[in-house]
This record gives structure tokens, C-alpha cells and sequence, in this order.
């Protein structure tokens, strides 16, 4: 049996496209493997064997009859918040539990339009509002690399499908860190464009000026060939921006002589909710190639950076609790059994249908939003937004890109966190400034620590790049994978 | 910044949320926890400072008002929890 699992996307498309494996064998393969190993870490929501083996049959048809794009035939999973049409489409959530989508989102329809076979859709954070996959309503994810642990959030499924070589890659989306978090907790590659990069349309919203589809694969080059599919103008998505796509994958060979790399001085700290140590040394051996790769580390600041936890949690919460206003138990979705009157309808409905943590973000933004409380809240979040984005614009001005960690620690145990929001939130400490600012960033895994669940973890560091520098981060993330292999190890359990 | 029992029955009834009374304090402990968390923003003084709304300061699109979509509402109603001749049905509003 050939061991598919441990191929790349660049690989398995190569072999694709010379006739050496059919799209049907690989999905096939795929789709067992998924069988066999789910059930330990319950990483799929909806499993979709008929369709993509359908899928695959029409891709094989086009493989042979020649000039099928790159990714003809390469079997990738979709994260559950992005419509399906005739796809249960959850967001992990009871709310959409009976939602099959109508249409497609255009994540979906630009990839399969790329020759994506889709095996099925992934778990996540209820409405992708969690750091661990611990919201979601058919139950958490478990790490691959212990499964005592959390796989990170909200994108979890997605992390730890391709962690484990269910998939060999899948997609995600990235409010405040849920592409990042989950690929540093799982040793895998996850990035994050720019604000408006990739449509969001048929995307199911929760912050709408913070929301932000990326691709997590194996590794940097393989991100570059899905973020060609992934990335676009839109018309549909009023806040896509009309840039030409470059070709991604063109530049990632280029050397990082006198690349200026910036390391922020407020996230390297040990202070309360800072880095920890094994991490950091981590970290700076990862730094340290780079240095020796050529480039040049150069010590920035960020001053308002400890702002964005706060701001994040009115951003966030404001934005989310409009768009979640639409569930209403009348037009799809979840209804109430005999509700008594239309209030009655709405809020049982409601109250029934969203878990605690979302409850808990649409009532801080209700009343974040609420009459008199406008100014002192979204207002002032919205202004404090605009001074860690002109942090990040100064920055630039020295630097070509700024590295930091991802995450604080290491995975952290199932549990650890889930009855403490605040705690949770904190664990998001390093990519949600980010996503404020709507610059592109990236995490790729850069070697082991054991912070936390007294086992060995992956440790991710983040690469985050200027408005639109994809190429760049991409680059500067292929030439630290073509000195170490990090990014091809397996957990133990999944190797085989 | 402690929110009251009464405080979190009236952001729930506002956000159209049926919340178990049981759950009511639990609520009221978190999200006075989260505004705590939030009331850091008020160290920095932003007196003058334009808010942000478009992280690329990139200015709405508008498009034709033109129809882009036929009309699919059997489609769009096999979804939907209760409908009837093409309606949507919900409790009796008006007696």
C-alpha cells in the first residue's frame, strides 16, 4: 500500500497530473483513512464519500484528457463554516444542525473549479467562537500529537485532520487567530491572508470586518498552491478587494539575503500571559537559522499590542451579535418545539439552539451595542484599532516581515480552560492583533516544547508580513522548511 | 464593572436570548469578568482619533440595482422549518 499520507499537495499533484495515482485511488485512500482514524479524534463533522468520489471520477476524466490545473484530483476538507451546497453545513453549531446549504460559498466553488475534490467538512468552534474546539456542538477534537489535549481553535477539525494526514490540507478561516493557533497547537502550516484577500462570501459570518478564509496544510508550498485557488475578487463580497492574485508559488525559492526580520519586544516577554520559556527557546533557535540564512533580526515595538485582547472582545462580540440576529427559527435553522407566541418562537429558539459561549459573546456585544453604551465601547474599540494598525504600518517602515510566537504555550489539556472565557481569550494573545490590523500572517511549526501536558508539543511561530505580502511570508516560511523537517513529522499514533 | 442579575435579564431580552434562571448568575459572573477584561481599552486616551471600519481603509463597493439571481424559493423553503403555499409560517401575531 503506498503511503499517500505522507505525500505533500505539491507531491500528490505531481503524481496526479503524470498518471502515477488516480484522483479515485487517492480519495478513496483518504476517505479510509478518515474511517479507520476518526473516531479518536472526531475531527469531521460530515464525512461527503459519495460526492467526492464522484468528484474524483469527473477529475481522473479530466487528468487524462490533459491541461487540468494543478490541483485536479487533490482531495482537500473543508472547515464547517463554509456553505456546501447539498452539504450539511453546521458551523458546529445545534443552530445549523439541520442546515443544508442551498450554495456554495466561493472558498468552495474557486477551489473545485481548481479540481479540489472535497472529502467532507471539518469540526470547529461553535460559529468559530472558541480557542479549542471545546464550543463545538458535536463535541471537542482531540490533538494528534496527545490526545489528552486540545487541538487549538476555532478551526480544529481542520488542524488536526491534516496534523494527522486525514486530509492532506483543508481550509480555514481566521477571526482572531483560529487558522494560526490551531497549526502552531497541531505542527502544521496555516495562513491567514489579508483582509479581503479571499471572498467571504458564503462564509457563515462572525465578525464581519475580522473574518478571514485561509488554507493549513503541510507546508508553506503547499499553502501557496491552495491560497491560487483560494484567493480572488468577488462580487459578492462587498469588502473583497479588486487586486490582481500573483502567483504564489513563483517567489518561494528566493534567497532572505538582508531579509529585515522585526521581533517585537512586547511579545517576548514573560510577563503575566507571556511567553513561556521552553517555547522561547524554541523560538530563538528558529531565529537564529534565519539569521544564518542571511537575514537580519532587528528589535521593533508594538506599543499597543496589549490593547487587542480588550478591543478584540468588543470588535468581536459587537459585530457577531448582528450577524447572529438572523437566526430567528423561522427561515432555516433550529426551531423550538410548540412555541406559544413569535417571541416565544425567537427567543426559545435561540436560547436553545446557541451553545454558552455564544450566548455569552451576542449578550457582551448586545450590550457593547446598547443605547448609551456605544461611545464607551465600540467607539473607543474602533479608535484603539487604528493605533495598533499604525503600529504595525510604522513597523513595516523598518522591516520586511515581524516573527513572534503564535501561542504563549503549547497545547494545553481538554478542560484546562473551558470555564474560564477570560483565560481562553488570553490564549489568543499573539494573533488577534493581527486580524485588528488586517495584515496577512502565518504559522509554521518550528519544533517541540513540552509547556504544558507534560508530553512533547508542536510550537508554531508566527510570520506576519505587510498588506498583501503573501508572497513574502510564503517565501520566508518555504526557505526555513527547506533547511529542517519539522513540517513532515507525524504524530506517532498516525504514522502508519 | 459588576453586572447585576436584573442588567443580564435585559441584555438577554434585548438580544432575543431565552436563558435558564439558573444560568443567570453564571452569565452575570462571565460577562462581568469579560467587561473587566475590556475595561483596559480605557488606560489609552483617544481623544482625536479616527475610528477604524475597513481594516485597508477600502471604501464600499456599490453595483447595479439589477437582478444577478433567479428565483429559487422552493429551494430556499425545503430548509426552512415551516412553510405553506410559498409562506413561512410562524404563532399567530394578530388575533
Amino acid at each position: 500500500m503506498s503511503m499517500y499520507h505522507t505525500r505533500s499537495v505539491t507531491e500528490l499533484s505531481a503524481m496526479l497530473q503524470a498518471g502515477e495515482v488516480s484522483s479515485v485511488e487517492l480519495t478513496r485512500y483518504f476517505l479510509d483513512r478518515i474511517n479507520n482514524n476518526d473516531d479518536k479524534l472526531n475531527s469531521f463533522i460530515t464525512v461527503s464519500e459519495e460526492m467526492a468520489l464522484s468528484q474524483a471520477k469527473a477529475c481522473d476524466e479530466k487528468l487524462k484528457a490533459g491541461n487540468a490545473p494543478a490541483l485536479t484530483g487533490v482531495p482537500v476538507a473543508h472547515k464547517d463554516i463554509f456553505c456546501t451546497h447539498g452539504v450539511k453545513t453546521s458551523c458546529g453549531s445545534k443552530m445549523l444542525d439541520n442546515f443544508i446549504s442551498p450554495y456554495d460559498a466561493t472558498v468552495v466553488k474557486n477551489m473545485r473549479e481548481a479540481g479540489v475534490v472535497m472529502l467532507g467538512k471539518t469540526n470547529m468552534d461553535e460559529f468559530a467562537m472558541g480557542s479549542s474546539n471545546e464550543t463545538s456542538y458535536y463535541g471537542p477534537v482531540k490533538n494528534p500529537w496527545n490526545l489528552d489535549t486540545v487541538p487549538g481553535g476555532s478551526s480544529g477539525g481542520s488542524a488536526a485532520a491534516v496534523s494527522a494526514r486525514l486530509a492532506p490540507a483543508a481550509t480555514g478561516t481566521d477571526t482572531g487567530g483560529s487558522i494560526r493557533q490551531p497549526a502552531a497547537f497541531c505542527g502544521i502550516t496555516g495562513l491567514k491572508p489579508t483582509y479581503g484577500r479571499v471572498s467571504r462570501f458564503g462564509m457563515v459570518a462572525f465578525a464581519s470586518s475580522l473574518d478571514q478564509a485561509g488554507p493549513m496544510g503541510q507546508s508553506a508550498s503547499d499553502c501557496a498552491l491552495l491560497l491560487n485557488a483560494m484567493a480572488g475578487f468577488d462580487e459578492k463580497d462587498s469588502t473583497c478587494i479588486e487586486k490582481d492574485v500573483p502567483d504564489y508559488s513563483a517567489d518561494l525559492d528566493k534567497p532572505l539575503n538582508g531579509l529585515r526580520i522585526g521581533l517585537p519586544k512586547e511579545y517576548f516577554t514573560h510577563s503575566d500571559g507571556g511567553m513561556n520559556a521552553e517555547v522561547e527557546t524554541v523560538i530563538k533557535t528558529a531565529l537564529e537559522l534565519y539569521r544564518s540564512m542571511g537575514a537580519e533580526l532587528v528589535e521593533i515595538e508594538l506599543p499597543n499590542s496589549s490593547l487587542s485582547v480588550p478591543v478584540y472582545y468588543v470588535v468581536a462580540p459587537a459585530e457577531c451579535s448582528a450577524n447572529l440576529s438572523r437566526f430567528d427559527g423561522v427561515r432555516y435553522g433550529y426551531r423550538c418545539e410548540n412555541p406559544k407566541d413569535l417571541n416565544d418562537l425567537y427567543t426559545r429558539s435561540r436560547g436553545e439552539g446557541f451553545g454558552a459561549e455564544v450566548q455569552r459573546r451576542i449578550m457582551v456585544g448586545t450590550y457593547a451595542l446598547s443605547s448609551g453604551y456605544y461611545d464607551a465601547y465600540y467607539l473607543k474599540a474602533q479608535q484603539l484599532r487604528h493605533l495598533i494598525s499604525d503600529d504595525f504600518k510604522k513597523a513595516y517602515q523598518q522591516v520586511d516581515v515581524i516573527m513572534a510566537p503564535a501561542t504563549p504555550e503549547t497545547a494545553f489539556n481538554l478542560g484546562a480552560k473551558s470555564d474560564d472565557p477570560v483565560a481562553m481569550y488570553l490564549s489568543d494573545i499573539y494573533t488577534i492583533a493581527v486580524n485588528l490590523a488586517g495584515i496577512p500572517a502565518m504559522s509554521i511549526p518550528v519544533g517541540f516544547a513540552n509547556s504544558n501536558s507534560g508530553k512533547s508539543m508542536p510550537v508554531g511561530m508566527q510570520i506576519m508580513g505587510n498588506y498583501f505580502k503573501e508572497a513574502k511570508l510564503l517565501n520566508v516560511a518555504h526557505m526555513y522548511q527547506q533547511q529542517t523537517d519539522w513540517h513532515t513529522r507525524l504524530p506517532e499514533e498516525f504514522k502508519a | 464593572m459588576s453586572l447585576e442579575v436584573d442588567e443580564v435579564k435585559k441584555i438577554a431580552k434585548l438580544a432575543c436570548l431565552n436563558v435558564a434562571e439558573d444560568d443567570i448568575q453564571s452569565y452575570a459572573s462571565n460577562l462581568s469578568n469579560i467587561l473587566d477584561l475590556v475595561e483596559q481599552m480605557n488606560a489609552v486616551d483617544t481623544a482625536g482619533v479616527t475610528p477604524m471600519s475597513h481594516p485597508i481603509e477600502a471604501v464600499q463597493r456599490l453595483r447595479e440595482d439589477i437582478v444577478t439571481d433567479f428565483n429559487r424559493r422552493d429551494e430556499f423553503q425545503a430548509i426552512a422549518p415551516l412553510t405553506e403555499d410559498g409562506l413561512y409560517l410562524v404563532p399567530k401575531v394578530i388575533e
